[in-house]
């Protein structure tokens, strides 16, 4: 079980501990966790107001997020020399403070579980089928998909 | 058949998650698809106005020219934001 789409948080230090149990060739587990952020709500607002964001939903594809988040661990796994991923990421109700997605990677040698897990989130910004909107006191909004996610993710392209 | 599936700002927009219709028989491509059901005016014209609308068939995201026949599912949403 490698990729987990839910509700219910997840315990990062159990999580990492999974991944070299019971072997002695990891040398290296890369993690990274998101967590949802108390921001303004960016370039929607008039002069002088603020929308902190008290909450956010979490809406996906069930089906096609599984796929696409296991498609994106086979690439990763086609790219570099790694042994183990795990991927979480949570849906439904979230409020700052929260962990929203877990990505780890181990492997032999530091090198290769950062790049996957940085490739790994990278793609996952751009090719998995979720989407966030936020409440502020200004009411809801979906969030608009950042151009720099494509660049992050376009980083990985292979001629 | 085809099974037609929105998600996030565009089911709020069209006000319906899911159709199931049956396939014009002009109708080739998942592109020819958005156009047809755009046409039917407000609020479908969301699936024309959604700026970078993205599309999968059978779960897997594709192009607007990619092919679209009987039994597939179809999904229309705008740019992902997970993460």
């Amino acid at each position: 079980m490698s990729v987990s789409v839910q509700q219910a948080d997840f315990d990062a230090g159990a999580e990492i501990a999974a991944l070299s149990a019971g072997r002695d060739d990891v040398g290296a587990v890369a993690s990274f966790v998101g967590l949802v952020r108390a921001d303004k709500a960016a370039g929607k607002l008039g002069a002088g107001e603020t929308a902190a964001v008290q909450a956010m939903t979490l809406e996906h594809y069930p089906g096609m997020t599984e796929k696409a988040l296991d498609a994106i661990v086979e690439e990763a796994r086609g790219r570099w020399d790694i042994f183990g991923v795990r991927v979480i990421h949570r849906v439904g109700r979230l409020v700052p403070g929260d962990r929203i997605v877990f990505v780890a990677v181990a492997s032999s040698h530091r090198g290769e579980a950062f790049a996957a897990c940085e490739f790994i989130m990278d793609y996952l910004k751009t090719r998995a089928p979720f989407w966030k909107k936020e409440e502020t006191p200004a009411g809801g909004r979906w969030v608009d998909a950042r151009e720099s996610d494509d660049h992050a993710a376009g980083r990985w392209q292979r001629e | 058949m085809v099974k037609t599936l929105f998600f996030a700002g565009l089911r709020e927009a069209l006000g319906t998650g899911s159709e199931c219709l049956t396939l014009p028989a002009d109708i080739a491509t998942v592109g020819g698809l958005r156009d047809h059901l755009a046409a039917r005016g407000e609020p479908w014209s969301a699936l024309a106005t959604t700026k970078n609308l993205r599309v999968a068939v059978n779960q897997q995201m594709v192009g607007f020219d990619a092919a679209v026949k009987g039994g597939d599912e179809v999904a229309f949403f705008p740019p992902v934001t997970g993460g």
